[in-house]
C-alpha cells in the first residue's frame, strides 16, 4: 500500500517577513530556508545535529535547522543569518572575524556567528573557556578555533566598552 | 541524508495523540523535541509513515512542586530545565547534569521526555532519574500508570512504553535534609555522548555516606545501579581507603563494552576514575 504524503501549508515570519509556502512534511527547516527561501547563509553539514552548520534562530532561540522540520516552524519568527546582518548588530562580530581570520573557509561561519549572538547576549562577558564551552556544539575544520575565540573575546571586550 | 516521506500530525490533546498511535501501531512514532528523533529519520534508521507532533501540547509542559516531590512534564525543555530555580533547590542532581546534555541549541529543543523515550544508553537523563529514585508517569488508553526509573529502562533502546501509550511526565521525589548530589562524566569533546558518566545521591553527615545511590551510564544498555558500590560505601568515611575499596566494587557492578570511542578497559577506569571524584564531591559537599 502507497501512502499518500499531504502537502502542507505553513506561514512563518522570516527575517521580519511574512512567507507562505506548501510543503512536504519530510522537508527540514533550513532546507525550507535554503531551498523554498533562497537563504543559503545558512549551511547543511551533518544533518544529524553534530556540526552547528545549520543553527538559526526560532522565536528568539538557536536551533538547529536540521533537526526541526519545517512544517514545525509554522507560525514562529525566524532569524537567519541574512537577517542578523542586515540589522546590523552583528557587524561587529563580522569586523572581528574577519580581521582575526576567524572564517578561513566560511562554512561553519554563519553558525557560529549565531551561537556567538545568543552565548553573548546570555553571558556578555565569557572567559575563554566559557567561550569554548558554549561553541562545542558548532565545528570549525579550518581554524583549529583560537582565532574563533579571539575574535569573540575581543567583540566581547569592545562591547563592555573596554 | 534526508528522511523518507511522512504524514504529519499536530493533536491538540492527548486523547488524540492515544487514538492516532492505537490506530497507525508501529507506523507512527511522536515528536517532542525531535533531537535524537529527527537524526535517526535523516539517517532513516527510523521511518515512520506518521509523525505525531506533540509540541502543541502545552499541558505536557511544566514544573510544578506537589508536596513532596517535583512533576516534570514531558515536553519540558532541558533549557527551562537547567535555568529552573525549582530543581535547583528540590533536584540539583538534575540542574548538574544539564549542561552535560549537548549543547546550547539542543537544549533549547530537547525535552525531558523524549531523553526517557529515546533511552540512549549514553543520555544523563535515565540516570539522574534512576539515582534520585524518579517515577515516570505513562499514559495510555486506559489511564495513567507510574513506573519506576530503575523498571522503565529495560534493554538498549529499549524501555517500558507500550507502543500505544505516551510518557506524560515524571515524577521526582525533592531531596531530604542531609542528602546530597553528584554527577560527572567524560566525553571526547563537551556535548558529546559520554564515554563514562556517573549519577549520583546519597546522605552525607560530615566525611560518612551513607544510602549512596551512584548509577552509571554509557557504560551499558541502561543505566547501571551500581548496588556494590553503593554496599562497600554504606556508612563509611570517605578517605583513601574506603575509595580504594569502591573501586574495586565497581568491578562487581559494571561489565563494560568496547566502541569506537574506546576499550572496556579504558571504561573500567573511567568509572573507577569518576567512582573517586563522584565520593570526594559528595564529602566535600
Amino acid at each position: 500500500m502507497t501512502t499518500v504524503i499531504e502537502q502542507i501549508q505553513i506561514s512563518a515570519t522570516v527575517n521580519g517577513e511574512k512567507v507562505t509556502r506548501l510543503i512536504e512534511p519530510r522537508l527540514s527547516l533550513v532546507d525550507f530556508l535554503r531551498n523554498e527561501l533562497e537563504l543559503t547563509g545558512t549551511h547543511v553539514g551533518c544533518e544529524h545535529g553534530v556540526c552547528g552548520a545549520c543553527t538559526v534562530r526560532v522565536n528568539g532561540e538557536i536551533v538547529r535547522g536540521c533537526l526541526m522540520l519545517a512544517v514545525q516552524a509554522g507560525g514562529t519568527e525566524i532569524m537567519t543569518i541574512e537577517g542578523e546582518s542586515d540589522g546590523g548588530e552583528i557587524a561587529d562580530l563580522q569586523k572581528a572575524f574577519h580581521e582575526r581570520n576567524a572564517a578561513q573557509c566560511g562554512f561553519c561561519t554563519p553558525g557560529l556567528i549565531m551561537t556567538t549572538t545568543e552565548l553573548l547576549k546570555t553571558n556578555p562577558d565569557p572567559n575563554r573557556a566559557e567561550i569554548r564551552e558554549y561553541l562545542s556544539g558548532n565545528y570549525c575544520r579550518c581554524t583549529g578555533y583560537e582565532a574563533i575565540v579571539d575574535a569573540i573575546e575581543t567583540v566581547a571586550t569592545e562591547r563592555k566598552g573596554g | 541524508m534526508k528522511p523518507s516521506a511522512f504524514n504529519y500530525a499536530k493533536p491538540s490533546s492527548v486523547d488524540e495523540v492515544l487514538g492516532l498511535l492505537s490506530e497507525y501501531g508501529d507506523e507512527a512514532t511522536i515528536l517532542a523535541g525531535g533531537q535524537s528523533l529527527v537524526p535517526t529519520m535523516n539517517m532513516r534508521l527510523s521511518a515512520p509513515s506518521l509523525v505525531i507532533d506533540i509540541n502543541g501540547l502545552a499541558e505536557l509542559s511544566g514544573i510544578s512542586s506537589n508536596g513532596e516531590s517535583l512533576r516534570i512534564g514531558a515536553l519540558t525543555r532541558h533549557v527551562e530545565i537547567e535555568n529552573s530555580s525549582e530543581i535547583a533547590e528540590h533536584a540539583p542532581l538534575i540542574t548538574m547534569a544539564m549542561p552535560s546534555i549537548a549543547h546550547p541549541a539542543i537544549r533549547n529543543r530537547g525535552t525531558m521526555g523524549g531523553s526517557i523515550a529515546m533511552a540512549d544508553p549514553a543520555a544523563e537523563m535515565p540516570a539522574c532519574l534512576c539515582a534520585l529514585g524518579a517515577e515516570i508517569e505513562i499514559t495510555g488508553g486506559s489511564g495513567a500508570r507510574k513506573v519506576a526509573a530503575t523498571d522503565f529502562f529495560k534493554g538498549l533502546y529499549d524501555t517500558d512504553l507500550g507502543g500505544d501509550e505516551i510518557i506524560t511526565a515524571i515524577e521526582i521525589p525533592k531531596i531530604s535534609a542531609g542528602y546530597r548530589s553528584a554527577f560527572d562524566e567524560l566525553a571526547r569533546r563537551h556535548g558529546d555522548y559520554a564515554m563514562c558518566g556517573a549519577a549520583a545521591h546519597a546522605k552525607v553527615d560530615g566525611l560518612v555516606i551513607s544510602d549512596l545511590r551512584l548509577v552509571f551510564f554509557a557504560v551499558g544498555g541502561t543505566p547501571v545501579v551500581a548496588a556494590a558500590v553503593g554496599s562497600a560505601m554504606a556508612d563509611q568515611t570517605v578517605d583513601a581507603i574506603s575509595i580504594v575499596a569502591a573501586q574495586h566494587a565497581v568491578e562487581d557492578d559494571l561489565s563494560p563494552f568496547d566502541d569506537l570511542q574506546c576499550s572496556a578497559t579504558l571504561r573500567m577506569h573511567y568509572a573507577k576514575e569518576l567512582t573517586k571524584r563522584i565520593l570526594n564531591t559528595l564529602a566535600a559537599g
